[in-house]
């Protein structure tokens, strides 16, 4: 490992967010804003979470793992979830301005959130942001890379496995007609897929030490940033709940369901 | 007329069906300009396709993920004067497409099904179970990623385009990482399958933790509805099939006129890769399976006796 990267310290950024829980039914309000009353930790940023703890536990030099998470109040319950995980730290940015901000609103104040970070304290280290694939309610997977332009920072995205090697972060990531295997030198943004990993659960011990842990709250003036500048560039003209799919005809096999099978498919015409 | 700007990372010998089907859904909305990282020469000749008027690329070959695809996109821009910048909803394309929006100064919209003349967007989310439209402001590009079997292809053999090549070059070199930038360690092609591609394929046939490490049965299926063959991530994860076939959230998304889904337990992360197929099919063991919500034709059945019998039968009605 050169020199430089052993002794610097390490300051892995990782976005969480609070998302409805996919297991139970979401839906849009009347102002066509998904419905954010409850939700929990977005399971796809589980695997970033671990992946930084993976390579603060593999790192021979100081690493500290914080979690940034941009969204409403009750946001702060995936802050703290995100904290008994195993982040040392957390900050949440909260903003009335930021209520139904779209991918430009909201990459851009999670880039201020993350220069005032990076800022805070540890201007000497090296720095790595990892992220989920994408959130689980807009799963546009966009951010990532609207971070890396906004921040100027190199981008590696939908990895599939990553490492530290000798200061810079080695990442195996599939695109839609090869594999890859990119070296990527700090500070980056990277995002990682629920491949990469198999997310811990936080135990009772870790649940109790959470409590200790610094959680810092933000409105975007503390970052710098105004209204006007989150301000959403698509709008959200309608919002259709679409007929839920309703069962068919169901049977029990008695010997000749792949006859029945083929006889319903003839009639659908889809032979 | 205004320019549509279509991104295609990168094209082979013949357009796929999906690229079919983003040219068209660009004819509808003005006149067609294609940017690509390959060379603009056998680009174009890829493209000579009645609605494309230019081929846009780089001095050389610029291979994803180089973010130099990003500069080629941005000079396009402004030599066309594009209104429209569309491309596959790839990742790779939604990684250049994302930085353009930044750019621009403008919105991005992904994984559309739908673009009409006044520039809304139409895309299906949280799990399927919305559709929602969505559009720009007025005065700035809208950038937009469109997902596959949206629109019905529909494209005619044309003169070939013009080819513009632009003064931008890779920027991903041998020593990147040394001199702080990313750099590419090894490429893998991916293996090519005979079957059609799971998201463009007509008919999916799906097996899960139930196919028990033998996708036998299914593959004949298959074979014989010309379908592409789809997973779970139970079995993927098992390392059953390659992860390129695993259907769901962090899938694949597939809307087919049919999908067979066989020994799989319907949880929501796969549904929401399949529910807006047009006919669905379960057999599962287990009555309680939640699939069964949402089959059009059930059958609480061993997939190994089942399948089979399907095969057999469609073998004997073709004979
Ligand atoms: C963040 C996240 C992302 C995810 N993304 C995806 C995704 O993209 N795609 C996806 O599929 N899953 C995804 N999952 C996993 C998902 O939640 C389920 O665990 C998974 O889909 C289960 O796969 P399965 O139905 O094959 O297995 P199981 O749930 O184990 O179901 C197997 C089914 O096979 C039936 N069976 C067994 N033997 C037979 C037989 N001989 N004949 C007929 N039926 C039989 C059983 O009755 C059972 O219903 C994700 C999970 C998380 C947390």
């Amino acid at each position: 490992m050169p020199e430089s990267a052993a002794g610097t310290p390490l300051h892995i950024i990782t976005l969480v967010k609070w998302v409805p829980d996919s297991q139970l039914e979401r839906r849009f309000t009347e102002e066509r804003r998904i419905d954010r009353s409850e939700g929990i930790l977005s399971e796809l940023d589980e695997y970033p979470l671990e992946a930084a703890l993976q390579i603060k536990e593999a790192a021979d030099r100081e690493v500290r793992v914080s979690a940034l998470t941009v969204g409403p109040a009750g946001a702060a319950t995936a802050a703290k979830k995100a904290l008994q995980i195993g982040a040392d730290d957390a900050f949440l940015l909260s903003d009335d301005s930021l209520v139904g901000a779209d991918l430009a609103g909201t990459s851009t104040a999670l880039a201020a959130a993350i220069e005032h970070v990076r800022a805070d304290g540890d201007t000497d280290g090296e720095h790595l942001v990892i992220t989920g694939m994408a959130s689980e309610d807009g799963e546009s997977g966009a951010v990532p890379a609207q971070l890396a332009e906004r921040l100027g920072l190199n981008l590696v995205t939908q990895a599939t496995a990553l490492s530290l090697e000798e200061g810079r972060l080695v990442v195996t990531r599939a695109s839609a007609t090869e594999q890859q295997r990119l070296a990527a030198a700090l500070p980056a943004v990277v995002s990682v897929t629920d491949q990469a990993n198999d997310p811990r659960y936080p135990n009772f011990k870790a649940i109790m030490a959470a409590k200790k842990k610094p959680l810092t709250s933000w409105s975007l003036a503390d970052v710098g940033l105004g209204a006007a500048a989150v301000a959403s560039k698509a709008t959200v003209l309608t919002t259709d709940a679409r007929p839920p799919r309703t069962a068919g005809e169901i049977i029990t096999d008695e010997g000749d369901a792949g006859l029945k099978i083929v006889e319903f498919l003839a009639k659908e015409r889809v032979l | 007329m205004s320019a549509v700007l279509v991104f295609f990372e990168s094209l082979s010998e013949q357009l796929t069906t999906s690229q079919q089907e983003l040219l068209t859904l660009a004819g509808t909305l003005g006149d067609v300009h294609v940017v690509t990282g390959t060379e603009g020469a056998a680009a174009a000749e890829v493209v000579t396709v009645q609605s494309v008027e230019s081929v846009y690329s780089g001095e050389t070959e610029i291979l994803a993920p180089d973010p130099a695809l990003v500069d080629l996109l941005e000079t396009a821009v402004q030599e066309t004067s594009a209104s429209v910048i569309l491309s596959p909803d790839t990742a790779d394309a939604t990684d250049a497409l994302a930085r353009l929006a930044v750019r621009l100064d403008t919105g991005i919209i992904t994984d559309a099904v739908g673009i009409d003349a006044q520039r809304r967007v139409t895309k299906s989310v949280l799990a399927g179970s919305y559709t929602t439209t969505a559009q720009v402001d007025e005065g700035r590009p809208l950038v937009a990623t469109v997902k596959p079997n949206s629109v019905q292809a529909s494209i005619v053999a044309g003169h070939p385009p013009e080819v513009v090549s632009l003064p931008v070059g890779p920027s991903l070199t041998a020593d990147g990482a040394a001199n702080g930038g990313v750099e590419v360690l090894e490429r893998t092609p991916l293996e090519a399958s005979e079957r059609p591609a799971l998201t463009e394929a007509r008919v999916v046939v799906a097996g899960g933790r139930g196919v028990d490490g033998n996708f036998g049965p299914l593959e004949e299926l298959a074979d014989e509805l010309g379908a592409a063959v789809g997973a779970s991530r139970a079995a993927t994860d098992a390392g059953w099939i390659d992860h390129a076939a695993q259907v769901g959230q962090t899938g694949v998304t597939v809307s087919p006129q049919l999908y067979v889904s066989a020994g799989i337990s319907g949880a929501i992360q796969q549904r929401a890769g399949m529910q807006t197929a047009q006919t669905i099919v379960a057999i599962n063991k287990d009555e309680d399976a939640p699939v069964f919500e949402i089959a059009d034709f059930g059958v609480v059945g061993d997939l190994f006796e089942v399948v089979p019998q399907i095969v057999e039968e469609l073998r004997r009605r073709k004979a």
